[in-house]
């Protein structure tokens, strides 16, 4: 555990909580005493205080593990498309062919449009999010205990004011941002392909539908109501399914951390459970990332649907 | 988990990244595929025809093959045609030599025969001269009787 007078709640709320950047309003008093007498940008000494700033502010830790991936992401693929050989590809290349044409056959199964952007997109989120989510299988603690060393002594910092998020895809902002951006993507490709009428009669006109005018003007608010939801649904299923499955398989992580503490025996079986349970999250780690990925392709892929039945 | 500015960071660094990948990942790495799966694709397909090749050219060879044996047996038989050609014509030289040979030999004998007819013809008027001249034991001018024997050499 981080730090020896640390309470088992504690703990856990130091782990839950980002490293957040952000501003502070004009007389607000912070936890030690401290009152601001104009509005500051600072860093949360508090998972209170990281509330209290509101919409401006930004996770440090898990925006910067997650620019960091992505950097690696690119860096690695960009090192091999440099190199590129038609002829015998060496380890690394056999390794990027693999993943890129598993990408690509998904997309031409699920996506009979044409579209440049949407494989190298599904590209991306597959590794990048795989990468955000093995975050998760690195110690729980040891990015953590560095970084919360490193705020100690070298930037000064209270070490109980350091908070460190590592695993990105734990924080509800990234999975959304990137799921909305995906829903952007929809509203996009769906207006581009059908046109503005086209879509609002896909929201008003369906599902109920009716030959009679006036019946048919009374069905078009129920239809607007339930096709809303549907559409709204899914960039928030998309981005609250792989956050929901990663901040489980975090807090599960941290409870088995927690036994740590509590004697040989209980040690030696979190020791074990750790190991049983970091081996069935790598099923989960992958599974997360195909299943956004596929997700976005079929989202698209139904955003260009003109369908029918319309 | 607040929320916050992140999202729209996330947002953006997404579409970057997207963009990045777009433009400087996927092209190459999947031109080279493309590439491979082509060159691939060649090879086959000259595998392929290079055993059409094979094929026609064992034809080919076959077929030159029965050619060259008809062809040689046509030779042989010509040669054979003009072997017996050139015996027949040999056979037919030899026996004109040999008629020529027996015309010239009997001509040769006939000619020495008058020789020789001619000779004796010369000396049986000798002869019958020394003869007649023991017989009748005086000489008998050769002048006188010339014409007689003469006579008598031209019976013979």
């Amino acid at each position: 555990m981080a730090s020896e007078n640390l309470t088992t709640s504690s703990y856990i709320q130091h782990h839950l909580t980002n490293l957040t950047f952000g501003k502070l309003p004009a007389g607000y008093e912070r936890a030690d005493g401290e009152v601001f007498k104009d509005s500051a940008w600072t860093l949360a000494h508090s998972g209170q205080e990281a509330a209290d700033m509101g919409l401006m502010a930004i996770n440090l830790d898990t925006m910067g593990w997650s620019l960091i991936l992505g950097v690696v992401f690119f860096v690695v693929f960009r090192g091999v498309a440099k190199k590129a050989t038609s002829g015998v590809p060496s380890g690394m290349q056999n390794f990027v062919e693999l993943v890129v044409e598993f990408v690509q056959d998904n997309v031409k199964s699920m996506f009979p449009y044409k579209n440049p952007m949407l494989a190298p997109m599904a590209l991306t989120i597959l590794v990048w999010v795989f990468l955000m989510n093995c975050m998760d299988l690195i110690a729980i603690d040891l990015l953590p205990l560095i970084a919360q060393k490193f705020g100690e002594y070298v930037l000064g910092a209270d070490p109980h004011h350091v908070f460190f998020k590592v695993v990105p895809s734990t924080d509800p902002n990234i999975t959304l941002g990137m799921a909305f951006f995906v829903f952007i993507l929809i509203l996009f490709y769906s207006i581009r392909e059908k046109g503005i009428g086209g879509f609002l009669g896909e929201l008003c006109l369906h599902p109920f539908s009716s030959k009679n005018m006036a019946v048919q003007i009374l069905f078009i608010p129920i239809n607007f109501v339930l096709e809303f939801v549907n559409l709204i649904a899914k960039p928030v299923s998309l981005g609250l399914r792989l956050f929901g499955n990663m901040y489980a398989g975090e807090m599960i992580f941290i409870l088995i951390a927690l036994m740590y503490g509590a004697g040989l025996l209980i040690g030696t079986f979190g020791g074990a459970l750790q190991i049983i349970w970091a081996l069935f999250h790598i099923l989960i780690i992958s599974l997360q990332a195909f299943i956004f990925m596929v997700l976005t392709i079929v989202y698209i892929s139904m955003s260009y649907d003109t369908g029918e039945e319309h | 988990m607040n929320f916050n500015l992140t999202f729209i960071g996330q947002m953006i660094a997404f579409g970057v990244f997207v963009y990045l990948v777009m433009r400087f990942i996927w092209p190459p790495i999947l031109a080279a595929m493309e590439a491979r799966q082509k060159a691939i694709e060649e090879g086959l397909s000259a595998a392929d025809r290079a055993a059409q090749d094979l094929d026609l050219a064992k034809d080919k060879a076959a077929q030159k093959l029965r050619d060259a044996k008809a062809e040689a047996a046509n030779i042989i038989d010509m040669a054979n045609k003009r072997s017996s050609q050139i015996i027949d014509e040999a056979k037919e030289q030899a026996r004109e030599e040999g008629e020529r040979l027996i015309v010239l030999a009997e001509s040769e004998i006939d000619q020495e025969r008058n020789r020789a007819r001619e000779s004796l013809r010369r000396d049986v008027s000798a002869i019958a001269l020394a003869g007649a001249e023991k017989i009748l034991g005086s000489s008998i001018d050769a002048a006188k009787h010339s014409e007689l024997l003469d006579k008598l050499a031209a019976e013979l």
